[in-house]
């Protein structure tokens, strides 16, 4: 982070509040749904081939979006149940949680959107998924060989996210 | 101070068989709350088979920036879930109180058909005595 200056993302990154987390894996979509990035530090289950689980996910963070945009208490003036969202309309999720695991979800207003599965005891992470969309931004979108839409390759910003990701633990 | 806003209950087939609605604005009408129940079991099940780990049993708490959405799943499948404000304590505890009352009432019912939706006064009258803010308080202890 030194050789950007670290005032300029943010100052340091977030104090972590979860408590025993393990990261499983982490995803990164563009706002047409390709998959931009995988990792995976520890899934003892795959149940799909690769491509079928990021259209999986991808498809489910679709629907819950549009359901809870729908379900929202406090707006009146709501769309219909299936008409795509943009980004920031609507009443938006930030995570969900299952007896085995728990997802953090983050959407940017570029459409970008960051799923990161851990422990289902771990804390509320979106300090932590602005953080890492922080490390995005420096080392991805700011590399002029990058194209956008594209999956992301580059080493550095691997190696600043694992070691990131698992300070959070 | 537990405010629900709603309290949907589904059978094991996905379609809707309760529906209690206590919020203000953003009332949906029936059509709606029968897709968003359906819409619901779907997603429930496809969360199960992005668990990175076995034995996923599906979403128990959905976290909004408006809402949360407590669902609890009993054994035979049918699925209890509530929408409240955020951060209100102790739904799991409502939620089990609920599917005592579902069985007490509803199950018990010799004119009840089972997945047919719900048309019973007792137990809407003791929902109605649960869901109230000190009675949730209640429970918590």
């Amino acid at each position: 982070m030194q050789f950007f200056g670290g005032s300029e993302i943010s100052p340091s990154p977030p104090v972590p509040t979860a408590s025993g987390n393990n990261a499983h894996m982490m995803y990164v979509f563009n706002r047409n749904g390709v998959c931009l990035l995988y990792k995976e530090w520890n899934r003892p289950l795959h149940t799909l081939n690769p491509q079928q689980d990021h259209k999986l996910m991808f498809g489910l963070l679709f629907s819950l979006k549009s359901l809870t945009a729908k379900m929202d208490p406090i707006n009146a003036d709501k769309g219909n149940l299936g008409v795509p969202q943009l980004p920031g309309q609507g009443c938006s999720f930030h995570s969900f949680r299952t007896n085995t695991y728990k997802l953090s979800f983050m959407e940017t207003p570029s459409g970008i959107k960051i799923i990161l599965v851990t422990h289902p005891k771990t804390g509320d992470l979106r300090e932590s998924l602005k953080y890492i969309y922080g490390l995005y931004v420096e080392y991805v979108v700011k590399n002029p060989i990058y194209t956008p839409g594209s999956p992301i390759k580059s080493e550095m910003f691997n190696t600043a996210l694992d070691q990131y990701v698992r300070s959070i633990s | 101070m537990a405010a629900i806003y709603s309290l949907y209950i589904i059978n094991k087939s996905g379609g809707l068989i309760f529906y209690k609605d206590c919020g203000t604005k953003g009332r949906m009408d029936t059509n709606d709350s029968l897709r968003v129940a359906s819409l619901w079991h779907s997603m429930h099940a496809i969360s199960q088979q992005l668990s990175p780990v076995n034995g996923c049993s599906g979403i128990e708490l959905l976290q909004a920036d408006t809402f949360d959405l407590h669902c609890f799943q009993s054994l035979p499948g049918t699925k209890f879930f509530v929408v409240c404000e955020p951060g209100t304590p102790h739904m799991e505890s409502l939620l089990r109180y609920i599917y005592e009352l579902y069985t007490d009432y509803v199950l018990k019912n010799p004119f009840y058909e089972i997945e047919m939706p719900i048309r019973c006064e007792l137990f809407d009258i003791n929902l109605s005595q649960a869901v109230q803010s000190d009675r949730v308080a209640l429970l918590g202890r």
